[in-house]
């Protein structure tokens, strides 16, 4: 993966297969630390699937035998100094984190954020996403469901919509870090 | 900082501008996207990115695109499907943004397939 942001697009898109109806993505930056959480209500995951998760030959999905998202950022964050932990409970849901030393060689820049939520919002269903961005004690949330009280029946991806999530979120995360993770 | 109750003046403009979607989906082509972790990786956001924005900036209305999974052939990732009512699927492979683009004039629009970019080329 090019950037982190496709990473989030990838594990998101998961949480979206496994049926969840809430979304939970965190983007925090404390010092040189870079966190990245992903937490869904989603059907969860067995204590022995949740066990070798991280093997590139473990995968629920049928064409081929090889689901490559969750070791991909394992590698990514082990590479830039940082850590990878999921936790899963069956029928309650799974949270992916990852840490990152934000000064390392090997992180890969967080990338287009604000392109991975509006792709994320393209026929969503019930699903809520929240999105929350932390950097050094600056921070801003985007929460689908408080978008679409304010869009009043209007589908929430309508063209003119998807590009205002895009600049809202990419815009606020400049404005609070001078875009130095993008 | 923008907050989302900046929404309002978009809101505004959308309403008088809405359409009920005609529920009859008869005539309806379906543009799909593999974006899996193989076609993400492979450049697929900003080609499904692309073919909403040319599907919307046309105004193509029987015109749906869409997400799926990994299409089982993750080497010629990016894949665009492109299925039309009573014609064969036509499958894109390795597409770009310009690629998606050409596909939605020239396939889409001027229903004539793009042969170039079309997976039989590979095998």
């Amino acid at each position: 993966m090019r950037e982190l942001s496709l990473n989030i697009l990838d594990i998101a898109e998961n949480s979206l297969k496994a049926k969840a109806t809430l979304v939970e993505i965190d983007v925090s930056m404390e010092n040189n630390t870079l966190t990245i959480a992903i937490k869904d209500n989603g059907c969860g995951m067995t204590e022995e699937f949740l066990a070798k998760v991280t093997d590139p030959y473990t995968t629920t999905r049928t064409t081929r035998k090889v689901g490559l998202g969750i070791p991909l950022i394992k590698m990514e964050a082990e590479m830039a100094g940082g850590s990878f932990d999921i936790q899963s409970q069956l029928g309650v849901g799974t949270t992916v984190t990852t840490t990152f030393a934000v000064d390392h060689i090997d992180r890969p820049p967080l990338g287009d954020v604000g392109e991975t939520i509006m792709t994320l919002l393209t026929e969503l269903g019930d699903t809520r996403i929240v999105y929350r961005y932390n950097a050094n004690g600056q921070g801003f949330d985007f929460d689908t469901l408080e978008l679409q009280q304010q869009l009043e029946g209007i589908p929430l991806d309508t063209p003119e919509i998807l590009q205002f999530v895009k600049q809202l979120i990419n815009e606020n995360m400049n404005t609070i870090n001078g875009g130095m993770l993008l | 900082m923008k907050t989302i109750a900046d929404i309002q003046a978009i809101r505004d403009k959308m309403k008088s501008q809405i359409v009920v979607r005609d529920k009859d989906t008869s005539d309806e082509i379906r543009v799909i996207v593999g974006m899996a972790t193989c076609g993400i990786s492979a450049g697929a956001r900003p080609v499904f990115n692309t073919l909403m924005d040319e599907v919307a900036n046309r105004q193509l209305k029987n015109v749906k695109v869409v997400r799926t999974g990994c299409l089982g052939m993750c080497t010629l990732e990016p894949i665009v499907e492109v299925l039309e009512p009573g014609k064969e699927k036509v499958t894109y492979c390795r597409v770009t943004p310009a690629k998606a683009k050409e596909i939605i004039d020239k396939h889409i629009v001027g229903g004539n397939i793009c042969t170039q970019y079309l997976i039989d080329n590979e095998e």
